[in-house]
């Protein structure tokens, strides 16, 4: 923020001086806890990675190459991959038709009336749930309620809930960034306001919409609590399709730590080095898509 | 302009076809929008209906379809209570699957309450600092640098953070933390004679210390860090939003900059500093994945910050086996635990709601 240009020391003692510092220097340490926390959070990681590579002998091409296994010396991390892949692509198949059309609704559509309100509130309130509130919700009502079982598609299910709000709000944020003269300029050639929509507000605001999507995406990839609420499996033993039982990169990694053998937790390193790793791709893609396009508009 | 009468009609038809497919259109995406709201009622419909089947004989929906299949009250003479609310709020044992079961809720809301105080008092602290820092004192290379950090920090999945508890901050930091204690704690007990009644458990307490696998003071910490960003971002937001003739004029009254910051900003941005402590507390309650791997299953009720305890979602995460426990005793508590998660979660948001609503106001 501002300061002033002047010296504004000139007559101040000692005393409030000195406090000033004080102060300066504790906001200081205080901001650096953050930054610590991070570096030593990846120094542990990697150290223990390296201790995997190199004490227990795990093989990091076998490790991405085959399926996990009760026993740590043929554990792999494949199945655990694919089915995040799995829960990535239908999660963002049902989040983001939904999302989107909810955001255009509240946007473009609309009225000003006790219905909106309460949509708009509960949409606050939706982003605030708990994750695992959302696992057994699924868990009741989709896995044992439907009988569709712990499958894929059900853990699919509570990320898409879970994200939902996520990516309603990133594309509400989106939709009312595109100026309103571009919406009147298409009005005024007697368009109707969904092809106004189709035509000129979608195409504006589709970046920001991705972006907003990517990042949600990044989030629902790393939860692990709904997954375990819908009933992910200990050891992801073979590679799954979208109906099969699972165990996901998140859930793999928690029963490994969960085992407490050296072994294993070596190999929940490498597990949070790979889901950290395509977490930074989606980010990366995602700043890309925003630096590419907010110089468009 | 040579129109003929047919070409107008055809262009009427398009027009026509366009206001339908306009209003089939509003009429989906309300759907979509509808649907969200739907989604809370089912959270509160399905966890409370299973809930009930943990305090009764049979849930309240499969009671409500008997009696309408039946045409009779008849069912509600098999409806009867398992388990008193008394039972369960204030029990002090929390075992519903023993073989001698106990349905004492309190140690796991306990286990919720000490991770979420503890966090808080981790949190916003360091995490008010932050953002006042960021907001009046950084300069523009530091911020550049600190808030991608922290952006990074709030990016990191839990269960990272919960595997940062188990390998790190339990062996390393918990331990180094113990290590000091244990001779303050032989000093103390030295002289306890002073006040025998609060300084000999005291005493006790800090040098029979053994480190676990898990202890309550590993979930604070980590729980405490990972809502630091949380804290810091809302609240440097608010302080941001703080209009700069404010500070200036406390500058032209000679004030330093330490006076502006703690009696100028800090109140100015008081109501959206209170709304990020609240969303920071309202996830240490929900948080699971991190406070599991860091905090145990132990359901105890202590106040030794190095023993381990359980948390409602550590219980949740325990007994969560998918398709296998229908109708046992142990599926059914999760959804009594859910509940009171969810409605505990519902109070921080509505709470959070209005705090923002004042943010919001006073500086348009």
């Amino acid at each position: 923020m501002s300061s002033p240009d002047f010296d504004i020391s000139i007559g101040v003692s000692d005393r409030t001086k000195l406090k000033g510092r004080v102060f300066h220097g504790f906001l200081i340490i205080a901001a650096s806890v953050g930054v610590v926390s991070l570096i030593l959070l990846f120094a542990d990681v990697i150290y223990e990675s390296v201790v995997g590579i190199v004490t227990f002998g795990i093989n990091p091409v076998d490790f991405l190459t085959q399926p996990s296994s009760a026993r740590a010396t043929r554990a792999g991390f494949l199945a655990a991959i694919i089915a995040s892949i799995w829960l990535l692509v239908l999660t963002a198949i049902m989040a983001f038709f939904i999302g989107v059309g909810c955001a255009i609704y509240l946007v473009e559509y609309a009225p000003e009336n006790a219905v909106t309100r309460l949509i708009e509130a509960n949409l606050a309130n939706l982003a605030g749930v708990p994750s695992i509130v959302y696992g057994l919700l699924v868990l009741a009502a989709v896995v044992n309620g439907f009988g569709l079982g712990a499958i894929i598609l059900s853990g699919a299910i509570s990320l898409a809930l879970l994200v939902m709000p996520i990516i309603i709000v990133s594309s509400i944020e989106a939709l009312r960034a595109v100026p309103d003269g571009m919406r009147d300029g298409s009005a005024a050639t007697g368009a109707t306001q969904w092809q106004t929509i189709r035509e000129v507000v979608l195409p504006a605001s589709m970046p920001g919409i991705i972006t907003g999507t990517i990042l949600a995406l990044a989030r629902a990839i790393g939860e692990t609590a709904p997954l375990i609420m819908v009933g992910a499996l200990l050891h992801a033993r073979r590679v799954p399709g979208p109906l099969d039982h699972f165990s996901a990169m998140p859930t793999q990694i928690y029963n490994w730590t969960f085992l407490a053998d050296p072994h294993f937790t070596a190999l929940a390193a490498l597990g949070i080095v790979v889901l950290l790793s395509i977490l930074l791709g989606m980010n990366l893609i995602a700043v890309y898509l925003r630096k590419r396009y907010e110089t468009v508009m | 302009m040579s129109s003929s009468n047919d070409e107008i009609q055809g262009t009427d038809a398009a027009l026509q076809a366009a206001h339908v497919e306009n209003r089939r259109f509003r009429r989906m995406l309300f759907g979509c929008a509808a649907l969200t709201v739907l989604t809370t009622l089912a959270i509160f419909f399905v966890l409370f209906d299973n809930a009930t089947s943990y305090f009764f004989s049979s849930r309240i929906s499969t009671l409500i379809l008997d009696v309408f299949r039946e045409r009779s009250l008849g069912p509600f003479a098999e409806f009867t209570q398992l388990i008193t609310f008394t039972e369960f709020l204030t029990g002090t044992r929390w075992a519903p699957d023993h073989a001698i079961p106990s349905h004492g809720v309190l140690p796991i809301v306990w286990g919720t309450l000490a991770i979420t105080v503890g966090a808080a008092a981790v949190s916003i602290p360091i995490g008010t600092a932050t953002a006042l820092y960021l907001s009046e004192y950084a300069s523009t290379e530091s911020r550049d640098r600190l808030k991608p950090t922290l952006e990074i920090l709030a990016g990191i999945p839990t269960i990272v953070y919960g595997y940062f508890a188990i390998s790190f901050i339990t062996p390393v930091v918990v331990a180094g933390i113990a290590r000091i204690i244990e001779p303050i704690g032989m000093g103390i007990a030295e002289i306890s004679w002073v006040a025998p009644a609060i300084l000999e458990p005291l005493a006790a307490g800090m040098t029979d210390v053994s480190i676990g696998r898990y202890s309550m003071l590993s979930g604070i910490l980590v729980v405490g860090i990972m809502t630091i960003p949380m804290v810091s971002s809302i609240s440097e937001d608010a302080m941001h939003a703080v209009p700069d003739d404010l500070r200036n004029g406390a500058y032209a009254l000679g004030s330093t900059k330490y006076d502006v910051s703690t009696q100028i900003v800090l109140p100015a941005a008081v109501s959206g500093i209170f709304a990020s402590y609240i969303l920071a507390v309202s996830r240490a309650i929900g948080e699971t994945m991190a406070v599991t791997l860091a905090a145990g299953f132990n359901a105890n009720l202590t106040a030794n910050p190095f023993d381990e305890i359980m948390t409602m979602t550590a219980y949740m995460v325990s007994m969560a086996r998918g398709t296998s426990a229908v109708g046992t005793v142990e599926y059914q508590s999760l959804f009594a635990v859910g509940l009171m998660l969810f409605l505990m979660t519902l109070a921080m948001n509505l709470l959070n709601d209005r705090m923002k609503q004042r943010f919001q106001e006073e500086y348009r």
